[in-house]
């Protein structure tokens, strides 16, 4: 969940092998298909997070209205579970959305490595790419377009299109399911950890080198210092010095070379 | 919670239009600019900066057991670390971590 692509479309790629050439015949309405095809795996995760969500922030004393409102127009799982823990926390406004802006700043990267392969998209499809940017999207679609780099661009939104539907819808639909499911779980069952075990399973994975261990240790390491300062606070300085001290890390440990 | 109705539809609006603008600063406003080297890598460590600081105090001072550090909810995110970084499957570690929360409580009552 943490792809750090630099895309460099080349057009002057070798002559497609089979799978490329498959890829390549494929119309717009296949592409699209296929694209729906390779979401699929992603619901297992999709799903019950999205459930959860709707449980949580239900729990946490959110209306339907209000939990899908979350589920709809910001469509970003961990930075809605990062907003709800913070409104249980009764932080200010202000911290909240930050806070939640700072979780989803990754999507910047995102947007960065697909605008070399959707250049040509329209105004109006590039929005709606914007809207429907998640992880699982980019990262199925940053991996499709790198493999076959000949693709049209009306394959290409397809592609993307088919993911799209297939993890956007579930997750507004499954947090409806766990909104209205919420009322009816017994308080005693220990949900406060729902967040704390799903963020770092998520998290895990990706301590691959040196670098995220490092960020992730300084972190930790401030925000429990700071964890005295008024809520939310301390996360929007341990955060940042945690991202400072991984490009640190990561640079010292990268020859300069290597791009 | 003591948000005002108000106050979580500005946070619900705000924070959905500022999510949308980062997904669509460089498909749409930016166009071919190259990201600075710096910008980039800083951006790459944010979910390993940013979610590990976000739960760090809620493990150690669970706000269910008014602050007091519980076995129980450490040996969870334990077992949620250690079962992630080996089988790198975020829904293995989602079940590891949760049995050993439910089976924890259980046992210690």
């Amino acid at each position: 969940m943490s792809p750090t692509p630099e895309p460099r479309p080349d057009h002057r790629q070798p002559p497609a092998d089979a799978a490329s050439a498959k890829a390549l015949a494929r119309s717009p309405r296949a592409a699209f298909f296929y694209g729906i095809t390779q979401a699929l795996p992603f619901l297992i995760v999709i799903i019950p997070f999205a459930v959860l969500f709707g449980v949580v922030a239900t729990e946490a004393g959110l209306n339907v209205r209000q939990v899908m409102g979350f589920s709809v127009l910001v469509l970003a799982g961990a930075s809605q579970f990062t907003a709800v823990q913070l409104l249980q926390d009764n932080a200010p406004t202000i911290v909240i959305i930050l806070s939640g802006l700072a979780v989803n700043l990754r999507m910047a990267m995102y947007s960065a490595s697909l605008m070399p392969w959707l250049r040509d998209a329209t105004a109006k499809q590039k929005a709606w790419i914007s809207y429907a940017l998640i992880d699982q999207t980019f990262a199925l679609s940053i991996q499709h377009f790198e493999r076959h780099p000949k693709l049209t661009i009306n394959q290409r939104l397809a592609y993307f299109a088919g993911g799209a539907l297939v993890l956007c819808g579930p997750w507004m639909l499954s947090t409806w399911a766990g909104a209205t499911l919420g009322d009816a779980i017994p308080d005693d069952i220990a949900l406060d950890f729902a967040l704390p075990i799903t963020f770092l399973a998520m998290i895990a994975p990706m301590l691959r080198t040196t670098a995220h261990l490092a960020a992730c240790f300084v972190a930790i390491a401030a925000a429990l210092l700071l964890a005295g300062m008024p809520s939310g606070l301390g996360l929007l300085i341990a955060a940042p010095l945690g991202m400072a001290t991984g490009a640190v890390v990561e640079a010292r440990t990268q020859p300069r070379s290597e791009a | 919670m003591q948000a005002s109705a108000f106050q979580i539809w500005t946070i619900i609006i705000v924070l959905g239009i500022g999510t949308f603008l980062l997904r669509w600063s460089f498909l749409g406003a930016l166009g071919n600019k190259e990201l600075p080297e710096w910008v980039l890598r800083m951006l790459r460590y944010t979910p390993v900066a940013v979610l590990p600081a976000l739960v760090a105090p809620l493990v150690v001072w669970p706000a269910a057991t008014n602050g007091e550090t519980d076995p129980a909810r450490i040996a969870a995110a334990t077992a949620t670390v250690a079962v992630g970084v080996l089988t790198k499957n975020v829904l293995l570690a989602i079940i590891a971590g949760g049995s050993t929360l439910f089976g924890l409580l259980y046992v210690l009552g």
